[in-house]
């Protein structure tokens, strides 16, 4: 019964509508307008586009300033540092050419409305003007390019040699962490001896495998440089880091990596945000089906003892499914067990 | 030139002939299988403006989701059944459909068929002076090419398993497995298909654009002489010729790879519990494939816009175009730029770095024509005396979102910024105002513009008004708190954010947004009123109601087959002379001699005088 009622009283104001609108149109047939060439439309028109431009421009002022700390968020590697001031250099500029760009806009557009004595001025080229305004953006943009390319070469160089390395594999719809132990080599892998207990297709005939771990949530050092060597298994994927400025896409069947340093320990951060509850996430930016908005892995950055501390606090892979064992070659298998910290009580 | 003397009268007699006829034109081959380029045109058109409908309409559905993520949308469901959970939610797959569906319909059937479709079929002609195109029956096939394309991908959206799901930019492996999502099952399949089609439509299209205008231009109708409409649609379809047959061949490459067990995409996948047997293939290869098209698309729907904005704020501000030859330098520089650019979308998909820094020198030397282009139309609206015409409004308005939205680009194009903001907010913002809003004011002001000429009858402008004013408004309110997300770092493509801390802030902007959206769609059906109804309803027009000077605008007020009832005007001057000092109007046609000019001539024009009354015409091509 309300739904008709709905309905019958949305008919009722489009018909309304309409009718104003009818009588609108007689009116203005009626008084000639329809056959003006400008009318008095052109006025509040050519008022609306500085009003719009007045409100627009305030409104972009006081959110950007208002809402700085939650669109800004905090920064916690070293290379984010570099990133965000060119970012707001960037923005600085461009700012800047967007609110003169658009000032200029509006404001002709309300200035130089149409009236009638006046004619419009005959300004077909100018040749000196056109290369002045090829050539300053040249130049700006050459300055952006060349800072960018260096902040660019920095992050994408070669990783330290100390490197904390850490893999990471992106899957339908989570993200696993295999630490190389204390070998500090991964062990090999291949996609074809994946199962259900083995989801990386740990190679279990390389000696650096036995000691490798893989913990539920990712632990970095605080100030040291950590390789994340970046894997998919199914589709594609990509690691985001956002408090880090890290992105970098997991490809299946091409290993992909990103190096940083974390500057501030989780703990540093709960003080800095006054949020105690504060976490690092690891996100997917890249479309992976059905469950791309849940893939996520918490981070945590200890201070460097702490995080040695826990390094050695955690069981190894092998140990913790005893049973891949058998997989290892029968020569190295003694070596495996004391690789990977199996007692041979537990057996 | 000597291929236009050529061609020009043939071409020109073999219209004549079915001028005679045009009486004796059945419904059938006047409104269905029609060779007329005025109304293939507006056949491109209403499937565009249907297509704009369904786009936007599945934009509204995800916006709910993400403004009102606890909204209960049962209600929803005697038109989406089984896509609402039984919780009453969207089911997370249909999401992704939904936004997979919407940028592909928008990019390509909107934006690519709907703008370039129908404005270079109908103006082409009309303002080159032609009887129409090179090939009335390829203008034909292209269009229900189109129709085909456009059948079979709404098909796809009713299937059990659903759409496509896996980006528009469909990606490997997601988009070869249904087992890692289903819209990668028969959905994808149609969306191929409806793509192979649409290309064949489209290349049928361009060739055709190109061999009109290098070939059938009127007498003195120089390329120096082409309105910027007709460069920018020249230019598009050149683009277009040159790079949709690279998706082409990356869509059949993935065919196979779907379909016949190859591995050019595929390698090292785990996938439902066994491991697949294809190695060797390579995801980044689609995406550097996809990219050469899919970048240079962005400037196929693009420059067509900015065409028919410089024509419309040249004539509403009544004066010349200023830097007519930078403007078709700076789209020439697009065109050839567009080409080197493809990479910058693929900074972190895992490419050599170096590469990286290569596109990224390229992408941000791309900036420099589009700056001379902005600058260029402030340049013409300064000391203009402006018109606000709907048509001048949605210019005025496209060039704002240029400005604004092709700043972000310059952040984008920073690969080392882009490592941040890549696949975040700021993309989605970027796009949508610089292609997306521009690109769809574009056609809307070619809509108000040239919907006299189409259809002999005036829209009316206090609606077009209010049709701008909300859109213009809405769009902004929709794309600009875009910004601020993406700084704050939210992926895009997402059902949800709850599940991160770092993502659990601005569901206020997000609902505002939505809002947003709900009501610009909904301004939208001023639009389709005014539409439909002025055309059957509209005042009747007058030969010329812009007071403008291209050719079209010198045919009757409904052109027939052939456009010209007579011979096809031969044209004198270039199509800016806006306010001419002297002139006894503030606008002289193209097809007026300089010889009933005396008054307003330049020097170099009394020297062309002269030569007219001695050649009786000017030559084709001025510079021999």
């Amino acid at each position: 019964m309300i739904k008709i009622i709905i309905a019958i009283g949305v008919l009722l104001v489009l018909a309304i509508i309409l009718a104003i609108f009818r009588v609108h149109k007689l009116v203005d047939v009626f008084r000639g307008t329809e056959k003006k060439y400008v009318t008095a439309s052109n006025k509040v028109n050519a008022a609306l586009f500085l009003v719009f431009l007045i409100v627009g421009g305030i409104a972009f002022f006081w959110y950007s300033i208002a809402e700085y700390d939650r669109y800004q968020i905090p920064i916690a590697s070293k290379h984010g540092v570099v990133t965000d001031n060119l970012f707001w250099v960037t923005m600085w500029i461009t700012g800047a050419a967007f609110l003169l760009c658009n000032i200029l806009l509006f404001g002709f557009s309300f200035f130089y409305q149409h009236k009638k004595e006046r004619s419009a001025y005959f300004y077909p080229d100018n040749g000196k003007l056109e290369l002045l305004w090829s050539v300053i953006p040249a130049i700006v943009l050459a300055i952006l390019v060349f800072t960018g390319w260096k902040a660019w070469s920095d992050v994408t160089s070669k990783a330290p040699d100390d490197a904390e390395v850490i893999e990471v594999m992106g899957y339908q719809f989570a993200w696993k962490t295999r630490y190389p132990g204390k070998s500090n080599k991964l062990g090999a892998h291949d996609y074809q001896l994946i199962d259900a207990g083995n989801p990386f297709g740990i190679d279990l005939k390389d000696k650096n495998s036995f000691d490798d771990f893989s913990p539920l949530e990712m632990h970095l050092p605080k100030g040291k440089p950590v390789l994340f060597k970046i894997r998919a298994r199914d589709v594609l994927h990509s690691v985001f880091a956002p408090h880090f400025r890290l992105k970098m896409d997991a490809v299946p069947g091409m290993p992909t990596r990103f190096w940083f340093i974390p500057e501030k320990s989780t703990e540093d951060m709960r003080q800095e945000t006054g949020n105690p509850d504060f976490d690092y996430e690891i996100a997917c930016t890249e479309i992976c089906g059905r469950g791309h908005f849940s893939m996520r892995l918490k981070v945590v950055v200890d201070e460097p003892e702490e995080y040695e501390k826990w390094k050695a606090a955690q069981q190894t892979w092998l140990a913790q499914n005893p049973e891949y064992l058998e997989k290892v070659p029968a020569e190295l298998r003694e070596m495996a067990k004391i690789a990977a910290g199996i007692q041979e009580d537990e057996q | 030139m000597a291929t236009a003397d050529i061609h020009v009268p043939g071409a020109a007699a073999h219209h004549e002939e079915h001028h005679e006829h045009e009486h004796s034109q059945s419904f059938v081959s006047k409104y269905i299988f029609s060779t007329d380029h005025k109304m293939i045109a507006k056949q491109f058109l209403i499937t565009g403006i249907f297509w704009a409908l369904i786009g936007g309409f599945l934009s509204i559905l995800f916006r709910l989701q993400l403004g009102f993520p606890d909204m209960d949308l049962e209600w929803l469901r005697p038109l989406l059944g089984g896509w609402i959970t039984p919780q009453g939610k969207l089911d997370p797959e249909f999401y992704l459909a939904l936004v997979t569906m919407h940028g592909t319909i928008m990019v390509f059937f909107v934006l690519t068929a709907g703008l370039s479709g129908t404005f270079s079929n109908f103006l082409i002609p009309l303002q080159i002076g032609a009887r129409d195109m090179a090939s009335g029956f390829m203008n034909m096939l292209s269009y229900w090419l189109f129709f085909l394309s456009g059948i079979i991908m709404f098909i796809s959206l009713f299937l059990s398993t659903g759409p496509a799901g896996g980006g528009w930019t469909i990606y490997p492996p997601l988009s070869a497995l249904p087992q890692a999502i289903s819209g990668s099952g028969a959905g994808m399949t149609l969306w191929l298909v409806a793509m192979v089609f649409f290309i064949a439509s489209s290349l049928l299209g361009s060739i055709n654009y190109i061999a009109t205008v290098i070939n059938m231009r009127t007498k003195g109708m120089s390329f120096t002489r082409l309105p910027l409409t007709i460069w920018a649609f020249f230019l598009t379809a050149v683009i277009g010729v040159l790079s949709f047959p690279v998706l082409f061949a990356a869509a059949l490459l993935l065919v196979f790879d779907r379909s016949f067990g190859t591995s050019f995409y595929l390698s090292e996948i785990y996938i439902g519990g066994e491991a697949l047997p294809n190695v060797g293939g390579s995801p980044v290869l689609f995406q550097h494939l996809f990219w050469f098209l899919g970048h240079p698309e962005v400037y196929i729907v693009l420059l067509p816009a900015l065409g028919i904005t410089s024509e419309v704020v040249a004539t509403n501000s009544r004066k010349p175009i200023f830097g007519y030859r930078a403007m078709i330098g700076s789209m020439m520089g697009i065109t050839v730029l567009s080409f080197v650019v493809w990479a910058h979308h693929m900074f972190v998909s895992g490419m050599n770095p170096f590469l990286g820094s290569i596109f990224m020198f390229l992408t941000l030397i791309i900036a420099v024509p589009s700056a001379v282009k902005v600058f260029n139309y402030l340049t013409t609206l300064w000391r203009g005396n402006i018109v606000f015409t709907p048509a001048m409004l949605f210019s005025i308005g496209l060039v704002s979102f240029f400005i604004s939205g092709g700043i972000t680009g310059i952040f984008l194009g920073n690969s080392a910024l882009d490592i941040q903001l890549h696949d975040t907010y700021f993309v989605v913002a970027h796009f949508h105002l610089v292609m997306g809003s521009a690109s769809f004011f574009g056609m809307m002001a070619g809509i108000y513009h040239w919907f006299p000429k189409m259809f002999g009858r005036m829209m009316d402008a206090k609606l077009g008004y209010l049709h701008f004013w909300l859109t213009f408004v809405g769009v902004y309110l929709v794309f600009f708190p875009m910004h601020y997300i993406g700084i704050a770092g939210f992926p895009r493509r997402y059902y949800s954010w709850t599940n991160f801390d770092a993502f659990s802030d601005f569901l206020d902007l997000n609902t505002f947004v939505s809002v947003a959206a709900i009501v610009t769609f909904g301004s939208q059906l001023i639009f389709l009123f005014n539409f439909f109804y002025s055309m059957f309803r509209g005042r009747r027009t007058v030969a010329n109601p812009w007071r403008s000077n291209t050719l079209e605008w010198t045919t009757p007020i409904e052109p027939g087959h052939g456009n010209w009832p007579g011979e096809i005007p031969t044209v004198y001057r270039w199509p800016y002379d806006y306010s001419k000092p002297g002139a006894k109007e503030d606008f002289i046609a193209q097809d007026v001699p300089f010889s009933h000019t005396p008054e307003s001539n330049l020097d170099i024009e009394n020297e062309m005088m002269e030569w007219e009354k001695e050649e009786g015409v000017i030559a084709v091509n001025e510079s021999k």
